[in-house]
């Protein structure tokens, strides 16, 4: 590796451990995440948090924080986003997501309500139209000091990359399910009817930059490279 | 998918009912309800047609329809794989079937042993 890269990789905190490996099942993955690892530790030392899991209903989760004596709230913004009504036109007249409308019927809650937000990869296969005002709509109901977990794919991943739904299995380790979409919410962005796979697309790849303006309004960032093509990002609001 | 039990008390696939319900039986819900659900010692399943959206009381919770609307049950929340639910959970216990839709707060009340 050339020196610059190495510099590079020091930007990145490390991680090692992560990696995936199958498990029993046959949609079924495991991955270390350092982020979650250091996440975790806030969940396990503190009481009483509130915490918003915006993947895929995952009664493991719920299971997860319940039993620490957390409170959680389950709202999953991919599936919300295929509601057929939220699809307007742009000035150019071109389909896109009505965010005002989107922001009225989902993450309704009050300012600085929740210590820890869980995106997942949502930023990656959210469409465009919803990605920034949904990033400052989380900005607002986190508290001060809160954080917010999420994960985005590298360019090498490569666009048919899978949507997962997430499960918590341990303090550093989640079990990763391809989502499949209930038929009722089988509708891209545009209103066209969505792949073959019944899943979610990779809407796009950020890069750095990209997500460090996505949250450039929260106090600090965190990056932790992953063996999987996959960057997780901590950040603190 | 469990069938409702003979005798228990039905509201079938095609009945619509707005108002407030209460009753000291069971409850087999197929059908549509709106407003309010009050069983304080017993339970409320919602079937795979079911479609309620009211707040609802009850001991027990099982939902495999749709439901929107808070729930508080002194006992159990059961979210088959193809419920969908809006509102919020207060129970003691929950179990929610891979596959099920939830958008709401869940809190766990545990009854202290001593």
């Amino acid at each position: 590796m050339s020196s610059v890269s190495q510099n590079f990789m020091k930007l990145f905190r490390g991680s090692s451990g992560s990696e995936t490996v199958p498990a029993q099942g046959a949609h079924k993955l495991t991955r270390r995440s350092s982020g979650l690892g250091e996440l975790s530790r806030t969940w396990e030392s503190t009481e009483g948090l509130c915490v918003l899991d915006l993947g895929s209903t995952s009664p493991t989760n719920i299971h997860h924080f319940t039993e620490r004596g957390h409170r959680i709230y389950s709202e999953d913004l991919l599936t919300a986003s295929t509601d057929p009504e939220l699809v307007t036109k742009d000035e150019n007249g071109v389909a896109a997501l009505d965010s005002r409308k989107f922001l009225a019927d989902n993450l309704v809650y009050p300012a600085a309500h929740f210590d820890v937000v869980l995106c997942w990869n949502l930023p990656d296969y959210l469409d465009e139209s919803l990605v920034k005002p949904v990033v400052g709509r989380l900005w607002s109901v986190l508290k001060p000091g809160g954080m917010l977990l999420a994960f985005f794919h590298t360019r090498d991943a490569g666009p048919d990359s899978p949507c997962h739904r997430f499960h918590i299995v341990d303090a550093d380790t989640l079990e990763m399910t391809k989502i499949v979409l209930r038929r009722d919410a089988r509708r891209s962005a545009s209103g066209m009817a969505n792949t073959p796979s019944d899943g979610f697309q990779l809407q796009r790849v950020f890069n750095n930059r990209h997500i460090e303006n996505l949250f450039r309004d929260f106090a600090s960032i965190k990056f932790f490279l992953a063996r999987d093509n996959i960057r997780e990002v901590l950040v603190v609001r | 998918m469990s069938a409702p039990a003979s005798g228990l008390a039905q509201i079938g696939k095609s009945v619509f009912v707005k108002g407030e319900l209460s009753g000291s039986e069971d409850l087999y819900v197929d059908g549509q309800v709106e407003g309010s659900i009050a069983l304080k010692s017993n339970s409320l399943t919602v079937g795979p047609n079911g479609q309620v959206k009211a707040s609802v009381e009850a001991k027990g919770v099982v939902v495999q329809g749709k439901l929107e609307g808070n729930i508080q049950a002194s006992d159990r929340v059961e979210l088959r794989k193809s419920a969908i639910v809006t509102g919020d959970i207060t129970t003691q216990r929950i179990s929610i079937e891979e596959g099920a839709y939830l958008k709401g707060k869940v809190d766990i009340h545990r009854t202290d042993v001593k």
